[in-house]
Order: C-alpha cells, then sequence, then structure tokens
C-alpha cells in the first residue's frame, strides 16, 4: 500500500474554516455575496476531495502529520478509504444543503444567518477533519470541536425551548465525550503507547476480556453522537433546531461522526479479529438490536414530523454499527455504504419536512392530510426517501441493506436477520402511510386545496437532487461501493 | 556555565522602573505607563534571550549576585524549568500592562502612578522568585510579591477589599513564615542556602527529623500561598474584590509561581529519592490533591459572580498541579510542569476576557451578563475559548496537560486522582456552559416562553465591545492558548524531559 | 524526670520560639479584634527571628566583630581567626531582611486596617463581617 504526503486534506478541512471571516465580512449587509462565499467554499472543499479519490481508489492513503504530541500520539490526517467515504458524502451534501439553507433562512425570514452560515461552515471543517483524522487523538479533536460548533447551530432560535434543548445536547454529547471518550482513550494510549488506527487494531495482548468489553462500552456510549440507547435523547431534543441544521448535522454531518468514530474503534483499535475472537461483536450487536428495534417503535408513536424523522435515523444510525458489529465481510460493507445510503435518504426526508414548514408552517402530521395535492413534487421525493430508508429498490438504500442482510447469512447471525426484516416493517409502518394520507384521501378530509404551490424553489431543488441521487444510487452505487469494499478488505487482512 | 548579564537584567529592569515610575508619579503622571512598558519589554526580552540560548546549548545560565560565589554569594540560576515559566511570567506582565492600560486611566487615574510602581514591583518579585538559586533570597523576593499584592488587591473594591486583603496578609504572612522557618532548619542542617549545594549535601542526611521537619514546614508554607484547599479560603475573596488590572495579573501567576517554587524544592533541593523513597507522603498528597480539585469544582457551581467562580475553579487547577507533581513518575511531573504554563495562559485569558466584559457591564454578577454572545461577540469568543481550555477540550492547551496528567495518574494508578480531573472537566463544562447559556440567550429564563419561529424578529444589537487594545492582548492570549496546545509536543521535548533527565 | 528536664532545657531555644509563634498564631486566629491580630502577626514573626538568631549562638562566642587593633600578635604575622570564638553571623545578616520585611508588612497592614476603620468606624472583626455581609 502506497503512502502519498499531501497537504490535500488539511486544505479540505481549513477551506470552509478560512471563509468564515469572510462570511463575517460580509455579514447580513450583502446576504447574496454571503451566501457566495459559502458556495465557493464548500465546491472547492468538495473538488479537493474529489481529487483525492482516485489515489484512494487504487489502494494508496494520503497522510499528513501536523503535530506531534507525545510519541504514537499526533494530530494527523490520514485519507484511507472510509475516511474518504464519508468525507465525499460530507461535502457533497454540504453544499446542496447551503443551497436549501438559503431558500429556507430567506423563507422564514430568519435572524442571525451570518452566525448561523459560519458555525455551520466550522461545523463541515470539524466533520471532514473528523473523517480524515489518522488516530484517536485527532478524531477527538475534531468530534468536539463539531460538538461545540453546532451547539449554537441547535440553539439557534433562542427561545426556551431551545435553551432546554440545547443544554441536553450538550449534557449527552459533551458529557459522555468528556466522561467515557478521555477516559477511554487515555487509557488505550496507556495501555499500547499508541492511538493510530491500525487495520488489526492495536492491542496486542494488553488487555484482558474484561477490561477490553468495559473499554469498548466506555467508545460505544462515549461516542453518544452515534445514537446508541440509552445516550440518544439528544437527537430528537436538537429538532428544534431549524430544518437546514437538523437535516445536515442530524441526518449527515453529526450523528455519522458518531458512527463513523464507533465503526474506526471497531476496526481500528480493537480489530476485528480481536472482537471475534472474544465474540465481542454480539455484544455490540445486541445493543445495536435493541436500538433499532426501540426507536423503531417509538417512531410509530410520534406525530411531529421532525421527531418521527430523529427517531427514524436513531434506528438507522444502529443499523451501521450492526452492519460493523457482524465482523463479516458483507456486513461490514453493508454499515459502511448505509452511511452514504442513509444520507442521501434521510436528508431528502428532512427536506421535505423543512419545505413543507416553509411552505404551510405545519409541523405535525396530522395536519398534513392530503398535502400532496399542495406540494406534489416534494412528496413525490418525500416517497423516493422513505423507500431508501426502508430499504426497498430501486433506490440505494436496498443495496445496503442487501449487503447487511447477507452478512448475516454469512456469519449465521438468524437473530439480526430478523431484527433487520423487522425493523424494516416497522419503517415501512411508519413511513407509507404518511404518504398515503398525503396524496389518497378523500376531498373532505383533504387540509388543502388541489392547487399546487410548493416551497420556494431554493428549498424544492436540493431536495429534487438529493432524491434522484438516492434513486440513481440503486443503479450506480459507485464510487460508494468501490470505496466501502476496498476499506472492508482493509480490515479484514488484505 | 556562560557568563551572561541576562539574569540580573531581568529583575533589574522592572525593579529599577518601578523606582523610576515611582518618581515620575510625583512629576508627571503621564510617563509612569511608558516607563513601566519599557522595563517590561526589557524584562520579556531578556527572558527569551534566554530560554532560546538554554535550549540552544542545553546548560544552564548562572549569574553570580556582585560577583560573589556560592555558597556565601547569591546565585541567579536559570536552567530548563526556570526560562520557560519566566518567559511565561514576562509576557503575561507585558500583554497586562498593555491591556489595562485604559482599565487603569479610567478607574484610577489619580493614583495610576502608583500603580504601575507597585505592579512593577510585583513583577520584580515574580521573575526573582522564579530566577533565584538561593532559599533566602527567594523568601525576600516571595515577600517582595505578597507585599506588593496585597497592596494591588486594596486598590479595588473600597467597601471589601481592604478586608479581603487583610485577610490575605495573616494567611500570607504564616505561609512565608513557615517557609522561612522551613529554610531556617535546611540551615542549621547543611549550612547553606544555596538551593544547588543543598542538594549534594542533603542526601547523608535523609533520616534526620530536622530535615523533614524542614521539608514539612517548606512545602506547607508554599502550600498555604498557592491556596491549596483547604488553606485556600484567602483566594476568593482577595481576587474578586481585586481591581481588575490587578487581578489580571495576579491570578495567574501568584499562584504558578508558587507551584513552580514547590517544584523546585522536590526536584533540585530535596530530590525524587527524598520524597519519594525515603518520605511516604505522597499517596496523602494525591489524595489531598483529588479533593481539593473536586472541592474546587463544587465550590464554584455555588457562585453567582463570573469572578468568584474563577477563583474557586484556580483553587481546582492548583489541585492539577500539586497531584501531578507529587505522584511520583515522570509524565505526572510532566503535566504538572507543562500545566503551570498552560494554566497561566488560560487563566490570564479568562481574566482578560473578563475584564474586557467588566468595562462594559456593571459588574460581573450572572443576572449582568444576559446577551452578550451579541453585544461583545469578540470578547465573548475569547472567553469562550479560555473556558474550552479550562474543560479541556483539544486542540486547547488545557487539553494536553490534562492528557498528561491522567496518564501520570495511570502510570502511578492513582485511580482518584484520574476520577477527580474527569469530574473536574465535567463540572467546569457545567460551569462554563451556564454562563454561556446566559450570555447567549438574551432573554431572562422567566418570558421567554412562548415565541412562533416564524414571527420571531430579534432586536439588531448594537455591539458594544472593548477597548481596542484589550480586544487585541485577549486576541493574541486566545491564539497563544490554542498554539501552545498543538506545540506542547515542542514544548514536552524541548524543555521538560530534558529538565527531568 | 530528670533526664526529661535536661532534654527540654538543652533546647530551650527552640521551645522558646514554639511558645511564641504559638502566641502570634493565637491572636492572629482567635481574637477578634484586628490591632491585635497585627500584632500576633508581629510577635509571630519575631519569634522566627529569634529562632534563627539562637541557632547562630556558639559557646563561649562573642559578637562577630573583628577589630583589626586586638587579636593576633602586635603588628606582626597575619590575624589567625578561628571561626568558634564569634557567633554565627549569617543568621543575623538574614535576619536584618526579615525585620525589614516584618515591618513593611506590619506597616501595609496597618494601612490597611486604618482604611478599613476609615470605612466602618470599627476594628472588631465580627462587626466588620456583619457590615460587609449588608453591602
Amino acid at each position: 500500500m502506497d503512502i502519498i504526503t499531501s497537504i490535500k486534506p488539511l486544505l479540505a478541512v481549513l477551506v470552509s474554516l478560512l471563509v468564515i471571516p469572510m462570511l463575517v465580512f460580509s455579514s447580513s449587509k450583502r446576504p447574496n455575496v454571503r451566501e457566495s462565499w459559502t458556495f465557493l467554499a464548500g465546491t472547492i472543499k468538495f473538488l479537493i476531495i474529489v481529487s483525492m479519490v482516485p489515489a484512494v481508489l487504487e489502494g494508496k492513503q494520503i497522510v499528513l502529520t501536523l503535530f506531534e504530541i507525545a510519541p504514537g500520539a499526533d494530530i494527523a490526517f490520514r485519507v484511507d478509504a472510509l475516511g474518504m467515504l464519508f468525507a465525499l458524502v460530507a461535502s457533497s451534501l454540504y453544499i446542496i444543503t447551503a443551497m436549501y439553507s438559503m431558500g429556507y433562512m430567506r423563507g422564514l425570514n430568519e435572524h442571525g444567518q451570518t452566525r448561523f452560515v459560519s458555525f455551520f461552515a466550522l461545523a463541515i471543517s470539524a466533520t471532514v477533519g473528523a473523517a480524515f483524522s489518522a488516530n484517536l487523538l485527532t478524531l477527538y479533536l475534531f468530534y468536539e470541536i463539531l460538538s461545540l460548533a453546532t451547539y449554537p447551530l441547535v440553539t439557534h432560535h433562542q427561545d426556551q425551548a431551545s435553551r432546554i434543548a440545547g443544554r441536553r445536547y450538550l449534557t449527552f454529547i459533551l458529557g459522555t465525550s468528556i466522561g467515557l471518550v478521555l477516559p477511554a482513550m487515555i487509557w488505550c494510549y496507556h495501555a499500547t503507547g499508541t492511538l493510530a488506527f491500525s487495520p488489526g487494531g492495536i492491542f496486542t495482548g494488553q488487555l484482558s476480556v474484561p477490561a477490553a468489553t468495559v473499554l469498548l462500552l466506555m467508545f460505544l456510549f462515549g461516542f453518544a453522537k452515534a445514537g446508541i440507547m440509552p445516550c440518544h435523547s439528544w437527537l430528537p431534543a436538537a429538532m428544534v433546531a431549524p430544518t437546514p441544521v437538523s437535516a445536515l448535522l442530524h441526518a449527515v454531518a453529526v450523528v455519522k461522526v458518531g458512527v463513523f468514530s464507533i465503526v474506526r474503534v471497531i476496526t481500528g483499535i480493537f480489530g476485528i479479529d480481536f472482537l471475534a475472537t472474544f465474540d465481542l461483536g454480539s455484544l455490540i450487536a445486541g445493543i445495536a438490536s435493541v436500538t433499532i428495534i426501540v426507536s423503531s417503535c417509538i417512531a410509530l408513536s410520534q406525530d411531529e414530523f421532525k421527531r418521527r424523522l430523529a427517531y427514524s435515523t436513531i434506528g438507522q444510525l444502529s443499523y451501521i454499527v450492526l452492519g460493523a458489529a457482524l465482523l463479516s465481510p458483507k456486513g461490514v460493507t453493508g454499515g459502511l455504504l448505509h452511511i452514504a445510503m442513509h444520507a442521501f435518504g434521510k436528508i431528502t426526508l428532512f427536506f421535505c419536512a423543512g419545505a413543507i414548514f416553509v411552505a404551510t408552517g405545519k409541523k405535525y402530521l396530522s395536519q398534513m392530510v392530503g398535502i400532496g395535492r399542495r406540494m406534489p413534487v416534494t412528496m413525490i421525493a418525500f416517497f423516493i426517501g422513505s423507500l431508501s430508508i426502508i430499504g426497498l429498490p430501486p433506490t440505494g438504500g436496498f443495496i445496503s441493506k442487501w449487503y447487511l442482510v447477507l452478512g448475516t447469512l454469512e456469519g449465521d447471525q438468524l437473530v439480526m436477520l430478523f431484527v433487520l426484516l423487522s425493523s424494516s416493517m416497522l419503517n415501512a409502518a411508519y413511513f407509507l402511510p404518511v404518504f398515503y394520507k398525503a396524496f389518497f384521501c378523500t376531498d373532505e378530509e383533504a387540509m388543502f386545496e388541489k392547487r399546487v404551490d410548493e416551497a420556494p424553489m431554493l428549498c424544492v431543488v436540493p431536495l429534487v437532487i438529493t432524491a434522484l441521487v438516492s434513486f440513481g444510487l440503486f443503479f450506480i452505487p459507485q464510487p460508494f461501493l468501490n470505496l466501502a469494499a476496498l476499506a472492508v478488505n482493509g480490515f479484514f487482512g488484505g | 556555565m556562560t557568563p551572561t548579564n541576562y539574569p540580573a537584567l531581568l529583575v533589574l529592569a522592572p525593579l529599577v522602573a518601578a523606582i523610576v515610575c515611582s518618581c515620575a508619579s510625583w512629576l508627571r503622571k503621564t510617563l509612569c505607563y511608558p516607563i513601566a512598558l519599557v522595563g517590561l519589554v526589557v524584562s520579556f526580552f531578556s527572558s527569551t534571550v534566554l530560554l532560546s540560548r538554554i535550549i540552544a546549548t542545553g546548560e544552564e545560565i548562572t549569574y553570580y549576585m556582585a560577583g560573589w560565589s556560592p555558597p556565601f554569594g547569591i546565585e541567579y540560576r536559570i536552567d530548563l524549568l526556570n526560562s520557560v515559566v519566566l518567559v511565561a511570567v514576562t509576557a503575561i506582565a507585558l500583554i497586562n500592562l498593555l491591556a489595562s492600560h485604559q482599565e487603569v486611566l479610567r478607574d484610577a487615574e489619580e493614583k495610576s502612578g502608583t500603580f504601575y510602581a507597585v505592579y512593577l514591583l510585583f513583577i520584580t518579585g515574580l521573575i526573582g522568585v522564579v530566577a533565584t538559586g538561593d532559599l533566602f533570597n527567594l523568601y525576600v523576593l516571595l515577600e517582595i510579591t505578597s507585599l506588593t499584592s496585597y497592596a494591588l488587591i486594596a486598590m479595588g473594591d473600597p467597601d471589601r477589599s481592604p478586608m479581603a486583603s487583610l485577610n490575605y496578609v495573616f494567611i500570607g504572612v504564616i505561609g512565608a513564615s513557615f517557609y522561612l522557618l522551613g529554610v531556617g532548619y535546611i540551615y542549621i542542617m547543611t549550612g547553606s542556602l544555596n538551593m544547588m549545594d543543598v542538594a549534594t549535601l542533603l542526601p547523608p542526611l535523609h533520616g534526620s527529623t530536622a530535615v523533614l521537619v524542614a521539608f514539612l514546614f517548606c512545602m506547607i508554607g508554599v502550600w498555604i500561598k498557592m491556596a491549596l484547599f483547604p488553606m485556600h479560603t484567602w483566594l476568593p475573596n482577595a481576587y474578586a474584590y481585586a481591581p481588575i488590572a490587578a487581578a489580571r495579573a495576579i491570578a495567574p501567576l501568584m499562584t504558578k509561581v508558587m507551584v513552580y517554587v514547590m517544584i523546585r524544592l522536590m526536584v533540585t533541593v530535596f530530590g525524587y529519592d527524598y520524597i519519594f523513597k525515603a518520605l511516604h507522603l505522597s499517596s496523602s498528597v494525591v489524595w489531598l490533591a483529588a479533593i481539593a480539585i473536586v472541592a474546587g469544582g463544587i465550590l464554584a457551581l455555588g457562585q453567582r459572580d463570573l469572578k468568584k467562580m474563577a477563583a474557586y475553579i484556580i483553587v481546582s487547577e492548583i489541585g492539577y498541579m500539586v497531584g501531578g507533581a507529587w505522584l511520583g513518575n515522570n509524565t505526572g511531573m510532566t503535566g504538572s510542569i507543562l500545566h503551570i504554563i498552560n494554566d497561566a495562559i488560560m487563566t490570564f485569558a479568562l481574566f482578560l476576557a473578563m475584564g474586557n466584559i467588566a468595562f462594559r457591564t456593571k459588574n460581573l454578577r450572572f443576572e449582568n451578563l444576559s446577551g452578550l454572545f451579541a453585544k461583545m461577540p469578540w470578547s465573548m469568543a475569547g472567553f469562550a475559548l479560555a473556558g474550552l481550555s479550562i474543560i479541556g477540550v483539544p486542540p486547547t492547551c488545557g487539553f494536553f496537560s490534562k492528557w498528561y496528567l491522567v496518564m501520570g495518574g495511570l502510570e502511578a494508578g492513582a485511580y482518584h486522582f484520574v476520577a477527580a480531573l474527569i469530574f473536574s472537566s465535567l463540572v467546569c463544562a457545567i460551569l462554563f456552559f451556564r454562563v454561556f447559556e446566559i450570555c447567549f440567550f438574551e432573554s431572562a429564563p422567566g418570558d421567554a416562553a412562548a415565541h412562533d419561529h416564524q414571527g420571531h424578529h430579534h432586536a439588531e444589537v448594537a455591539i458594544e465591545e472593548a477597548p481596542v487594545s484589550s480586544l487585541i492582548s485577549l486576541g493574541v492570549v486566545s491564539l497563544l492558548v490554542i498554539l501552545v496546545g498543538v506545540y506542547s509536543g515542542t514544548i514536552v521535548q524541548t524543555i521538560i524531559v530534558p529538565f527531568l533527565g | 524526670m530528670t533526664d526529661f528536664f535536661i532534654v527540654v532545657m538543652a533546647k530551650y531555644n527552640y521551645w522558646l520560639y514554639i511558645i511564641l509563634m504559638m502566641i502570634g498564631l493565637y491572636a492572629m486566629i482567635a481574637k477578634n479584634n484586628l490591632m491585635k491580630k497585627l500584632v500576633g502577626m508581629n510577635i509571630f514573626q519575631t519569634a522566627i527571628i529569634l529562632f534563627y538568631i539562637s541557632i547562630g549562638y556558639k559557646i563561649d562566642a562573642t559578637i562577630p566583630i573583628i577589630e583589626n587593633a586586638h587579636g593576633g600578635g602586635h603588628g606582626a604575622g597575619p590575624l589567625v581567626i578561628h571561626a568558634a570564638d564569634y557567633i554565627n553571623p549569617l543568621p543575623h545578616v538574614l535576619m536584618l531582611t526579615a525585620i525589614v520585611v516584618s515591618v513593611a508588612t506590619f506597616g501595609v497592614a496597618m494601612a490597611l486596617a486604618i482604611k478599613v476603620y476609615q470605612r466602618y468606624q470599627t476594628l472588631e472583626e465580627d462587626e466588620l463581617r456583619m457590615h460587609i455581609r449588608e453591602k
């Protein structure tokens, strides 16, 4: 495997960071200039990341060490297949979300838009930084920066509800990262002298099985952004944020950093073989399954659109963890692929929720009977997105779920198969009726006239794009499938 | 030993500037600030030259005062530990001078000359404490520092600060006198007052009770002066009621310099062998440190005033350093030394930000802080960064010293210390985010009940910031918080590891 | 019993300074009046000064001032000085400094006490505490 040293990972992280002074400068006096800076930064970031894809697909890794803190623990970047997959998803969706947030924030005439776009840019920097982290220390660094950068976004409305939500957000996310991840990380360093993600893990017999179990649990629950129950309640609470925040951060960036970190820990710190030897995979899979089933059941009972989506996200995130926990090549591939598929699917759904709010002011599903008459494009996009989440063809979500199912069969884990299938049915149970009620209802039940009146263009175009991508990924799952396969090869001693 | 005059210059520059300044204050008050500036710039310059020279050559630099050689003469000995602390002290003193000019002019116009003179003497004392290689000379300079700090503190809130300062006087005198007593016992047993000399003379005497008594008295004296729980009671009142320009310098420096003295006594004078092999105190001290950390955090939670909250956080941080030094391994000592520098910088950043806020708001009670993120975005950004450093979030410097301290605790098996450190991070997170919340949410908790998202218009809040000089200083120090953090590996490798050997 | 008495009396200087120190400490902590606390502080510091002076003493030694006219021969040969004839001057020198420090501290503390008195018209600590709490 070749190693290339390049400054590109650093540039990718810094681009949106450096643009923040420009954003603040143009501020609300020249909003169009401000927005163009955002797009410029997002596009450059995406292009830099794309430019690294060919090298990664050939099996090379791009590294850059910034600062050495202690032997074996430095602040360094390493772009490999897994990181590239995540970075591609995050950076591409950033541009689309930037467009969407323009439409949303202007449509609602929100305050503090400069602060909003600045912290958004900071959050994306941190996300890409986390994607490209070479070791646990760097990952922790960007994880924390992300937590802090998203606080002003979550509490954007600055009212009492935001205050409470913000408090819950911080308690769960900062509390677990400082209270669980930090000691766990230092424990790892103390035991092994290194924190770099290595294929096969970093432990060579330093830990006993009980100690390893405790450490694993500390990481699982410490990365509360992954939403594993019971550290999940920050997610529904964070829905008080404006929808672009919910969309990108809580469907794509923040939560994905959480599961990404867990996958990194499973594959790079513990190592698949280590976990398989001590049968710790089933422990993780068990915890993930509980989260999947419980969250899907709770989603059924939610009437507020975004909360239903939030609980759906919690469940979907645990799919990714489950995939990694299956410890079989197809299973892990499915989990990694789901990072991408879920991102595109879920963001479509959030965009729809936001578009409905901008156009009609409605937040509750019970108020949305017959909305298909008014906003057909939005609801069709919603349909495609929900198909992807449920895992039905012809959407991308089907591919990742297919691999997950194959993974359970590969490992003879029929319990997990049952979990996957029943949760799919639950997903269908809480998504399809929404679609049904939106279009197929009698004229008395309908709450909207039969007049097409969509949300502003800037809101509709993004959701159409992401819906189309979800659709297209079924036919062309590249480069995500290639990247996932490459990553899995690396983990299984390829 | 390369002879050079810089160690003397280091101490004499602010001393002479203080005298000149004090004369100038009778003639022309406006001269005092430039004189003070010159004195501190010379000092800062000397300290950086010394640091770079020591890193380059690897040898210590000594200076014999008036040419008398030790053990009869007073020796100023700069080695790796000294020099880096000196750079921190002089840098903070200088930046504080620049940042506080407006405050001094506004709050103490007629006394500004005296203020600068006393401030310079305070810095002289601090520099001397760090630079000296003679035990008794340390006492003298320590008392210079203490006396001037009593005076500086008393210039604050006219209702409360004289009494707070007086309480500090009593406790400070006890502390310094205990140290003096300890030095007396050392003199009895070894006949010398020079640190290096004593270090060579002590090993045969390890079993002696007098040496034990000397050590204990020195330690307790130093602990009183650094406000280690439970001898911390003077600190919150003294720092809270001091004028902000003085508090900004005293808070980051005074206690950290005392930690330096403790480490100097432990590592150079008495030595590892004595402390960790002959005595069996270390586990009790680590327990005490852990309690100090937790107590400081809990006491801080009960405060409704930013300055008092910061003061109790300082008490907690002292626990970090004492615990780290007494863990008995190199990692812990590294963490402690690194934390001296890091804590000085981040406490300074915190107090700088608080001073900026106090410039505009009436006082620093929590009720007056609402909506500050909108009104003073730059100062609050600096405050947020300092807070994050205290919590221990990378890439700020606070994280890295915490890293070493936790590692040292794990190595030594002192799990209570590790737990206390993690607990302290969480408590600081609560403390600071409580403040951030108040500053971020403009309306008071009561009336923000039902606001519709759509019709929610916020009034455009005008930005009323602190003066530019304070903002620039805050910016520089905030940058340092991050730089010292990411370069902590370099600092540890080039300075601390060679020092500890 | 006599042995114990001898042992104690042999080190009477240490006992003396300890007693003085305790008196000073007691006054600083337990007394209510600020002036008494200040006096206690002074006693405390004086005790330490006495301690230092006392350790420099040697039996049958005189004060450490060397007069050129006396000693040795009358103009013949170098002066022979036996260290054992003169008490140790170093603690005295050190204590000169310490006395200055003590006086300075006392001065600062007095100034503060005057300020407190001007503000609150009392020097009793409990009354002061009450006044300050009301502020």
